[in-house]
């Protein structure tokens, strides 16, 4: 079997979904941490990914693959077993949407942690409109994005299950708070429920502390 | 049974042109709807009730939504013919990258020279050449992104040679002058009756924007 390799970075919510997949699929991998890939990175990543710079990095057979959910779509056509997407076509661009929803609206779920006073009493608000959407449209009755059975949806909304209490905590202010998303808080118990996720998670305390740090850096960026 | 499929689109969406090269990459029949994006028909809220966008495929009553997802269930649903992607998984990865790349970058820059003034405007000159150029590097001495033959990133980038004089013109320079490569596999693409036939004259796209904007 041809090697298969992971370049990435432990606090990446982006690799986090390779690592789900390729666990989930039972795929052997060498897993390569980039030490400093926000201020540092390596030749290795420069090499690999001269486009973005960015990790997830995948590589198989020494051949790159970049961005998350390209890996993603790779590796569920190049190991089938425990598949990520159904067999109907447009169950299959439901999934696809819902998935690019998530890459587009991230930066707005995001804002709460970047921001203070005000500006995060309007970012909680917006990052509140959009999970409304997703949780009534996205996944509406189902157990999962995918139905009864996880899939490429859910490993794209994934970081909110494993990482939004975290996030919260770091920021001061609660999104999602008690009883206001009853299906989203249901969905986020049933994925961490997964054993191959409830595996992987990452360090509680070292993430509150990546996070709180990264706050940091974000306020006084617009501060300046 | 035979397949109901319509298409609710803007004749001058580089998004849209897409979904049509696909179709008629693949021979289907459709019934084509112009959306006026100033009164959006109640079919299209209906269909795209989350984005309230075009271009939205309609397959037997089933809306499909976001242009590349559409050419990519175009190209699931009707594989006996005209394969829009590779077969090879890997290929078909970096495919995928690249028309990603496509979305992701290129119309964000080129709109960014039509909404913006001084040295807002100059920055995005710059991040647009500089896009241009990664893609120029790509396409390399290939005659398609797809390799020997037309496919999936030409299919993603091609339709926004139909701006190029809109881009060109806000601009204030040559798209030519400084990717001469791009410009010549435009051309290329267009020697294919499938483009030449979905891209709308350069100039009408220009007179649209300039109503838009109200001038």
């Amino acid at each position: 079997m041809e090697e298969v390799k992971l370049l990435g970075s432990w606090p990446s919510p982006f690799v986090h979904r390779v690592i789900w997949a390729l666990k989930l699929k039972g795929i052997k991998y060498e897993y390569v941490e980039e030490e400093d890939v926000l201020y540092n990175k390596s030749e290795m990543l420069l090499k690999y990914n001269p486009v973005h710079k960015k990790v997830p990095v995948f590589i198989h057979g020494g051949k790159p693959i970049a961005e998350s959910i390209v890996i993603l779509e790779y590796i569920e056509e190049t190991w089938p077993q425990n598949p990520l997407l159904p067999d109907d076509p447009h169950e299959r661009a439901e999934a696809r949407f819902w998935t690019k929803f998530e890459e587009d609206k991230i930066q707005k779920i995001f804002g709460f942690l970047m921001t203070a006073g005000e500006k995060q009493v309007a970012a909680t608000k917006e990052a509140q409109e959009v999970l409304r959407i997703v949780e009534e449209h996205g996944l509406g009755e189902k157990k999962f994005f995918g139905g009864n059975n996880m899939g490429l949806a859910d490993i794209a909304f994934g970081w909110i299950a494993t990482s939004m209490e975290i996030l919260e905590q770091a920021a001061g202010v609660k999104v999602l708070e008690a009883n206001t998303f009853p299906r989203l808080k249901a969905w986020i118990q049933n994925f961490n429920e997964i054993p191959v996720i409830k595996e992987s998670l990452p360090d509680r305390n070292a993430l509150l502390t990546y996070y709180k740090a990264r706050r940091v850096v974000f306020l006084s960026a617009a501060a300046s | 049974m035979a397949d109901e499929v319509v298409l609710l689109d803007l004749w001058a969406s580089m998004f849209g042109m897409r979904v049509r090269i696909a179709l008629a990459e693949k021979g289907i029949k459709y019934e084509y709807k112009e959306e006026d994006l100033k009164n959006k028909s109640p079919l299209l809220l209906q269909m795209n009730p989350i984005h309230k966008k075009i271009p939205v495929l309609i397959h037997n009553g089933k809306p499909v939504c976001e242009s590349l997802i559409i050419v990519q269930y175009i190209d699931e649903v009707w594989k006996d013919k005209s394969p829009l992607l590779p077969s090879h998984p890997y290929q078909r990865a970096q495919a995928r990258f690249w028309a990603d790349f496509v979305d992701k970058k290129v119309y964000d820059v080129s709109r960014k020279l039509w909404t913006t003034k001084g040295e807002e405007k100059e920055a995005a000159k710059k991040e647009f050449f500089e896009t241009y150029k990664i893609l120029e590097g790509e396409l390399g001495d290939k005659p398609y992104f797809g390799g020997e033959t037309f496919g999936y990133v030409d299919l993603a980038f091609v339709t926004f040679y139909s701006w190029f004089y809109v881009v060109e013109t806000f601009g204030e320079f040559s798209i030519e002058a400084e990717c001469p490569k791009i410009i010549a596999w435009a051309k290329r693409c267009l020697q294919k009756e499938t483009v030449a036939k979905t891209l709308p004259d350069q100039k009408k796209v220009y007179e649209f924007i300039r109503q838009m904007r109200g001038e």
